[in-house]
């Protein structure tokens, strides 16, 4: 083997031995890194009982429940399998509405309530101008299909 | 194959000259295509249907972090073709890219942040596509760090291209990360396969920066690179010769 291909071999060796590490970690660590639960997730168990960890998924439609005179709101989270309802006080950002992407930040409560501290909107890769979304609307008789869950 | 381009490519007199009679040619472009992507993205574009104006905060960022991407990759293959071939050019055009990379890296985390508090709720997440984006700029910053730790150039271009070959692995991990994980961070909306997930007239202006962010990429590149190679070619006869004529 001549140096420069020894070097070349090295160079390789090391981006195979440090992607191979970094993907053995990266999956050992899969539940940290995971950003948050789905409600399919929490309904199998697989979400930590009696700790804080975030719930996502899409707020489906119609169940938002504001309480008059205060800050708490109830609405129910989905993954078009299971539903986790949710209870939080406090302000909601912009984009939080029906049909819209959520991250929760919480505890799940025995009663099977998500008590939420933190409530922050996902936004879905799809961008269009208004008109557009009006006359989906209209095709659709109400909001756009759901194209991906979060 | 003919491959006496390449070796050519080897010979610091012969990139400071191409260089130099490069840059006028992807500055222009460069900062004409950004002014038209402006222009079509900050007010020919339609508003988004829920984010309003807020949107066109994307014609930075997004062109931002694709370009702190090409940036690394660039910087890690220059500094591997450095180390394999024994390549001082490589190294310099790697040591050139640093500082880019770490200007785009940042810009992209700041714009990000900044639409993230009013649309997300939050300015900042431990979210897995925003925390592997904070360590390539740690990886730049790291690279341009250990780089000033060596007097000798020689020892600095070994030691530093080693790191930035092992920070290459990052680069999937940050562009994947909206996929293989939950993420707050919404998936591509451009780069991936199929139909953009967006408007011709708001996909257009989009393209349009990145274009023109790529042009500027090459030509600051090229002009850093020029004084690169006369600060490593400090002793060299043909550097007082260029810099007389």
């Amino acid at each position: 083997m001549t140096p420069r291909r020894k070097r070349l071999v090295l160079v390789l060796a090391i981006l195979i031995g440090v992607g191979a590490a970094g993907a053995l970690a990266l999956q050992a660590f899969r539940e940290n890194v995971m950003f948050f639960f789905d409600p399919s997730q929490i309904t199998s168990g697989q979400a930590p009982t009696g700790e804080r960890f975030r719930l996502g998924g899409m707020v489906e439609k119609g169940s938002v429940v504001r309480t008059p005179g205060s800050l708490e709101v109830r609405f129910v989270v989905t993954d078009f399998r299971h539903q986790v309802p949710v209870s939080y006080t406090g302000v909601l950002p912009d984009l939080f509405r029906d049909g819209q992407g959520v991250v929760a930040h919480g505890r799940l409560g025995t009663d099977g309530v998500f008590v939420a501290d933190e409530v922050l909107a996902k936004h879905d890769e799809n961008y269009m101008p208004p008109e557009v979304q009006r006359s989906l609307e209209k095709a659709h008789g109400g909001r756009l299909p759901p194209q991906s869950p979060p | 194959m003919d491959w006496s381009w390449f070796h050519r490519l080897g010979s610091p007199p012969h990139v400071y000259r191409i260089a130099g009679r490069l840059v006028p040619w992807l500055g222009w472009p460069a900062a004409m295509l950004i002014l038209a992507g402006l222009y079509g993205g900050l007010v020919l574009a339609p508003p988004d249907y829920q984010q309003g104006d807020g949107f066109r905060i994307v014609y930075v960022h997004a062109p931002s972090a694709w370009m702190s991407l090409l940036v690394y990759t660039t910087m890690g293959s220059a500094a591997a073709v450095g180390l394999i071939w024994r390549m001082k050019v490589a190294h310099a055009v790697a040591a050139s890219c640093a500082p880019i990379g770490a200007s785009f890296t940042l810009a992209a985390l700041v714009t990000g942040m900044l639409w993230g508090k009013p649309m997300w709720g939050t300015y900042w997440q431990w979210d897995p596509r925003l925390t592997s984006e904070l360590i390539l700029l740690f990886l730049f910053l790291g690279y341009m760090g250990l780089r000033d730790a060596f007097e000798d150039t020689q020892r600095a271009d070994r030691a530093s291209a080693v790191l930035a070959i092992v920070g290459l692995v990052n680069v999937p991990i940050i562009h994947y990360s909206v996929e293989w994980w939950n993420s707050l961070h919404q998936t591509p909306s451009v780069m991936k396969l199929g139909r953009p997930s967006m408007p011709a007239s708001m996909v257009v202006p989009l393209l349009l920066m990145l274009a023109g962010f790529t042009l500027y990429f090459a030509a600051v590149l090229l002009t850093r690179l020029r004084g690169e190679v006369l600060r490593r070619e400090r002793s060299a006869s043909w550097v007082k010769e260029a810099l007389q004529s």
